[in-house]
């Protein structure tokens, strides 16, 4: 394999859970468990410590003694800082002790504004961690209340300088558009508020509705109304506007930031890299092997103390699923997609038509490469569809 | 005990005319006639009790199911008179009930000499069961009219009987009353029929004439075709001849349906049964011709052959493209049996490749859409059902058109449509209502006659074309059911007629093309353009939906872009289900129709070219 791996941690608890999430995380009541998580923290880490040991042993297995480097580390949830911060840095350490850890790799822990102090930034700190993202979503607490966020809209502002003053150089926030009783000036509030907060990178989703959560449920009985599409629409050009104008450019999607400060480990997804993801339900890909593992956190914690592979299943890429792959994730790339390394060379007409329109950048398609405009992103499922199929 | 066993009663062949009844039932639809036919079957026992079932006669599934008779059938049946004890055999032969089938009722009845006039005393007569009765009585009929289902207790006996009294010319009380249902009154029908109706006239020693009144195809037997004796007679290894094209066929076997098939020795003078020649298209024995000798041909064919003319066109086509040649092959198989189908292939660029396809009329069209798709197990987009018109263009050429595309462009000189004399039957309550609905289609009063106190005949002339677009669903949903309806065509007439195109994004889509009256083209070009709206989904362009007629427009609608079609997520744990999510979109897109550079899928043109109660209906199908 070639010598880059990520790793993606997954700590599948929190407090509680949040109408929208479909995420594999778990409340402590629905595991019967404590609900400081006290007990937890120590023997899930040992699990995943097990998991990345494993994970060492399958990679070395063909006997290749060639060093495999770890550009980048991402603590995601559930809800990180749930656990202890030493924890957190314990499976640090042992990916430093398996691999090799970069210097200067990038390492972030997703946050809940609520659950951090100065101290536990401290903390987060010296575990090694010197990226955070905090769960903003909106600045508006009708909107929290109706995304079942539970955060007091000031604390985020709180955590934001604390994380700064605890020495984070890169601080994200994340931010939900289109939630049920948002309006569009809700939305500017919330793109003002995160624009005004020492931070070095956004992400802004459009709230998607996922079947088997309870937004999913309640939308079904028509209890709850999602805004339509248009306004969302017009939410997402308001905020690329108002981003890029303070100096955060947009490198996906939905993702923004100041020069330099892009979430390298993130830009592993979409560039087709090696990562491992070690914990329940995690994903992964090593060399055209996507795997994951099973979801629920006993069957995963049973599987690994019985040195058992963690593994729920496995699928392996053709050239026709990494092609499609391909163009799906880059063409949400700020760098886009060469026209070169479409699948199909006889969509250039439609894709001319999109470029007309003023979905693809001119310049680019000059180039020879597809990136899209502001309006483009918005229709770039289509537009896959249209060099796809 | 009136009925003979069957081998002691008269054979064929050796029956003389004089011993000879035939007649047929006249009935609308749910009067009960297959009910009473069960009885006679019963009564005479040439059906023995154990093998009864409900519509003993009716053989298609479809024809049970929708309790209605599509093709004739003839039973002979032996009685012993209860008047003059005398033997005798009555040939009963069924009657199709319906508007769409008159052709074949006419020549039923021109196999008979007499016919039961069948009412429901619970609801009297209805329109299609008056037309029939005029043209039994135009074909000299002796007519027994009889009022069934008297064991009702909604029966009005005595006010149908006024009723029938004076339609023909009989008293009240010469009225029979039966019940199907309990054989009340039935053996006395028998008795009248021997006693009423004339025996048939014939002359044993000419040259044999037989008219043939149905023909049906039979995957085992090949064609079966039903015979009326006229003349001579008519033996196995006969070498026949029909008499419109002259084509020389072998009798291989003759016979009776009593009511299995009975093969006998010939059929003589006055009989009724059945001929195989071993031919395997109904169309090379057709109803209406007349069976003659080829070695001692007639003179003079038998009255009235003419070929069942189509008068409602549409287009059907696979819903799955790759289907096209199993519909070929299913509509090949269908006009064995049904002469009057006529089919050419059509290609339609938004449908692809399917047929045009000739009906008789709107029920005609909806049984044969439904047995291609019951019995080829095909699914089907018909096309809004036309009419034909007789264009002449600008420049003196005279066109047939049967489909919209066909329509000419540029200036045209005049347009002829059909024309059909309508006769609506219902309470006299509905006057208003059903004069409405008549002049809102171009109708042209012609009459209007008291049937009795409260129950009307209104008579108009009507276009076909605003009969075939939804008429019969609008009178029976504003009359709450009670009025029926019949019509015959009475020609053409000039009207003012254009051709409304439906434009997307500046394209033409021949499937929603229609010919309309001027007065109409604006309701149907907002109509159609605000359908299409709702269902052509959203694309990255606006979608201008225009109704044209030439290079005017007259209507239009325009579909907003898309704004947003992206999944705002993608991280590690997603790239999976958002590729598999992508395959699946690829299935839907392969349903897509593509006109110009727009997408339209299949259902939007179902939905558009199905009037809203077909659309009510696949709803309520649905939901079984």
């Amino acid at each position: 394999m070639s010598s880059k791996l990520s790793f993606y941690v997954h700590i599948p608890y929190c407090a509680r859970r949040c109408g929208y999430c479909d995420f594999n995380t778990y409340t402590p009541s629905e595991l019967s468990i404590s609900s400081d998580l006290s007990g937890v923290s120590r023997t899930y880490i040992d699990q995943l410590i097990k998991e990345i040991e494993f994970a060492h042993r399958t990679l070395t297995q063909d006997g290749s003694h060639s060093p495999i480097t770890v550009p980048t580390i991402f603590f995601g949830g559930g809800t990180p800082t749930l656990m202890e911060p030493t924890d957190l840095g314990r499976v640090i350490s042992a990916i430093g002790n398996h691999f090799d850890l970069a210097n200067g790799a990038e390492i972030t822990t997703e946050a809940n504004p609520d659950t951090v102090t100065p101290a536990t930034l401290e903390a987060l700190r010296e575990a090694g961690i010197n990226r955070i993202s905090f769960g903003m979503q909106s600045a508006a607490s009708h909107v929290l209340a109706a995304l079942d966020r539970t955060h007091k809209p000031e604390n985020v502002e709180r955590a934001v300088v604390g994380a700064r003053a605890a020495g984070f150089d890169e601080v994200s926030v994340d931010l939900i558009y289109g939630a049920p009783g948002e309006s569009l000036s809700d939305w500017e509030a919330t793109v003002d508020s995160a624009l005004a907060l020492p931070i070095t990178h956004i992400s802004a989703y459009a709230l998607i509705v996922e079947d088997g959560t309870k937004l999913g449920a309640q939308v079904k009985r028509g209890e709850v109304v999602m805004p339509d599409d248009d306004e969302t629409a017009d939410k997402y050009l308001l905020a690329d506007e108002k981003f890029t104008g303070a100096g955060f450019d947009w490198y996906e999607l939905s993702n923004w930031s100041k020069p330099g400060s892009h979430c390298r480990h993130n830009m592993a997804y979409w560039n087709g890299s090696n990562w491992w993801g070690v914990g329940p339900g995690a994903h992964s890909h090593v060399d055209g092997r996507r795997f994951w593992n099973v979801k629920h956190p006993r069957a995963y914690g049973e599987r690994i103390n019985a040195g058992a592979d963690p593994k729920a299943d496995e699928e392996f890429l053709d050239a026709q699923a990494r092609a499609s792959e391909n163009v799906m994730l880059r063409i949400r790339l700020r760098e886009g997609l060469r026209i070169l390394d479409l699948p199909q060379s006889d969509r250039l007409d439609e894709l001319e038509d999109y470029a007309r329109a003023g979905f693809i950048d001119q310049e680019s398609w000059r180039e020879n490469r597809i990136v899209l405009t502001r309006t483009g992103r918005l229709i770039a499922d289509r537009i896959v569809r249209s060099i796809l199929f | 005990m009136p009925a003979i066993p069957l081998a002691n009663a008269p054979q064929p062949a050796a029956t003389s005319p004089a011993q000879i009844r035939n007649f047929c039932i006249i009935a609308h639809i749910d009067h009960g006639k297959s009910t009473l036919a069960d009885r006679m079957l019963g009564i005479t026992e040439v059906v023995e009790q154990r093998n009864m079932r409900a519509q003993y006669l009716d053989r298609m599934d479809i024809e049970r199911e929708r309790g209605i008779t599509i093709k004739s059938q003839a039973v002979r049946l032996p009685w012993r008179s209860g008047i003059d004890g005398q033997e005798y055999i009555l040939n009963m032969i069924d009657t199709p009930g319906h508007v769409d089938f008159t052709y074949e009722v006419s020549r039923s009845l021109a196999a008979c000499e007499g016919a039961v006039l069948l009412v429901d005393c619970a609801q009297g007569i209805e329109a299609q069961t008056l037309a029939n009765l005029y043209l039994a009585m135009e074909n000299n009929l002796t007519i027994i009219p009889v009022l069934n289902k008297i064991d009702l207790p909604a029966a009005q006996p005595e006010k149908f009987a006024e009723e029938l009294s004076k339609l023909i010319g009989c008293k009240p009380e010469e009225v029979l009353r039966v019940s199907g249902k309990t054989g009340v009154g039935v053996e006395e029908l028998l008795d009248q029929i021997v006693a009423q109706i004339p025996a048939p006239v014939g002359d044993a020693t000419a040259p044999t004439r037989a008219l043939i009144f149905d023909s049906v195809y039979d995957s085992y037997r090949g064609v079966v075709t039903y015979v009326r004796v006229v003349d001579g007679k008519l033996t196995p290894r006969d070498q026949i001849q029909m008499f419109s094209t002259g084509v020389r066929h072998e009798a291989l076997e003759v016979g009776v349906i009593s009511p299995e098939p009975v093969v006998s020795k010939g059929l003589g003078v006055g009989e009724v049964g059945y001929v195989i020649t071993g031919v395997k298209d109904v169309r090379q024995s057709r109803v209406g011709d007349t069976i003659t000798m080829y070695n001692n041909p007639a003179k003079q064919a038998l009255a009235g052959y003419k070929d069942p003319r189509p008068m409602v066109f549409s287009g059907l086509f696979p819903l799955d493209g790759a289907d096209f040649p199993l519909l070929r092959e299913a509509l090949d198989k269908l006009q064995l049996n049904d002469a009057a189908l006529v089919y050419e292939p059509e290609s339609s660029a938004a449908l692809g490749f399917g047929f045009r396809c000739g009906f008789l009329g709107l029920l005609h069209m909806e049984i044969v859409r439904e047995r291609l798709e019951r019995e080829s197990n095909l699914s089907l987009i018909s096309t809004a059902p036309n009419v034909v018109y007789n264009v002449t263009s600008g420049d003196g050429k005279e066109i047939v058109v049967t489909n919209p595309s066909e329509y000419p462009d540029g200036k045209i000189e005049k347009v002829e449509e059909p024309i059909v004399r309508a006769t609506v039957l219902a309470p006299s309550e509905f006057i208003g209502t059903i004069m409405e609905l008549c002049q809102e289609r171009r109708g042209v009063l012609l009459g209007m006659d008291y049937l009795s106190e409260d129950r009307v005949e209104i008579r108009y002339t009507l276009p076909l074309a605003e009969i075939v677009f939804d008429f019969f669903d609008q009178l029976k949903s504003r009359t709450r059911g009670y009025a029926s309806l019949d019509y015959e065509p009475v020609g053409v007439a000039e009207a003012d007629l254009v051709k409304v195109d439906i434009l997307l994004q500046g394209e033409k889509v021949d499937a929603f093309s229609a010919i309309v009256h001027k007065d109409k083209a604006y309701a149907y070009g907002t109509m159609m353009t605000g359908k299409l709206r709702e269902l052509i989904p959203r694309q990255q362009f606006e979608i201008p939906i225009q109704a044209a007629i030439g290079g005017r427009i007259i209507a239009r609608e325009s579909i907003r872009a898309i704004r947003k079609d992206v999944l705002a997520k993608c991280y590690g744990g997603d790239i999976s289900r958002k590729r598999k999510l992508l395959e699946k979109q690829k299935e839907g897109k392969k349903r897509m129709k593509m006109v110009g550079r727009v997408e339209v899928p299949q259902e939007a043109f179902v939905a558009a070219l199905t009037t809203d109660a077909d659309i009510d209906k696949a709803k309520a199908k649905a939901k079984e």
